[in-house]
């Protein structure tokens, strides 16, 4: 399998993407954000971090850089794209997927381990884990999860709910929401 | 040519810190203020001689990249 992680100004769990890939056996190549073509890949991954110091929004300036208009022809191909982190601002800002992320209900920056449940249904990210509730550690200012109304009961009704911040039991609730998600939400399809 | 644009948070989208400034300025004894929303202002320096043309490119700038719709509203001044 091959992998590509692309890198932004800014982006600081790129090579931290690169060990975690190639301990899975992929072959992984990192592509400059200047880049206009993704080498073949099974899976691109935009990474986490502060692409251009967060200017304007969170990953709104990374989300015109060259190479995405390749990685948007990708995913639009049927391609596996992945954005943890800053990569899933760097995702929202480019309308792959659904809604955007607000800074975080009590305004501090989260860094800890959280407990998120995996939905597991009609995906191909998740149906080779074993486990429902996954241990994960979070570091944003701006998860704060939010969608209208129209767009949470289409994302409910077409399962891209990916997953849901929850606590150790897999109990989902306002106590187990560390930044205001709407729907615990902490990631989508 | 300048044109000013004021990109706030859309109506029923939380405001987390237009909320702490506002308890900010109750706990400062700005007991009337009972709500804040806090927004971006742009000055645009275009070098379009045509009003009409420059608003109307700066709001294609702001649907494409100033402003983000799902959260935010813009307001060409």
């Amino acid at each position: 399998m091959k992998s590509s992680v692309i890198i932004f100004p800014g982006s600081n769990c790129d090579r931290d993407m690169d060990v975690a890939l190639k301990k899975f056996g992929f072959k992984n190549k990192m592509v400059w954000h200047n880049d206009n073509v993704i080498p073949k890949s099974d899976l691109v991954v935009l990474p986490g971090g502060f692409s251009y110091g967060d200017y304007l929004r969170c990953g709104s300036i990374a989300a015109k850089s060259n190479i995405i208009n390749s990685v948007i022809e990708f995913a639009n191909k049927g391609g596996l794209v992945i954005g943890i982190c800053n990569g899933f601002q760097i995702l929202i800002e480019t309308g792959l997927v659904t809604g955007a992320l607000l800074r975080n209900k009590y305004l501090k920056f989260i860094c800890k381990n959280i407990f998120v449940k995996a939905n597991k249904t009609h995906n191909k990210y998740f149906n080779k884990i074993k486990k429902d509730i996954l241990e994960l550690h979070i570091a944003h200012n701006d998860g704060n999860y939010f969608c209208s109304q129209d767009d949470l009961k289409s994302m409910q009704d077409n399962d891209q709910i990916a997953v849901r911040y929850c606590d150790s039991n897999g109990e989902i609730s306002e106590n187990s929401n560390p930044n205001g998600s709407i729907q615990n939400i902490a990631g989508v399809f | 040519m300048k044109i000013k644009v004021i990109v706030t948070p859309k109506n029923g989208v939380l405001d987390p810190q237009g909320k702490a400034i506002q308890q900010t300025l109750n706990s400062m004894n700005f007991i009337d203020v009972s709500e804040v929303r806090q927004g971006k202002y742009f000055e645009i320096e275009t070098d379009l001689k045509d009003e009409k043309d420059a608003k109307k490119n700066v709001e294609d700038m702001c649907k494409k990249l100033l402003a983000n719709l799902v959260i935010e509203d813009y307001k060409i001044l």
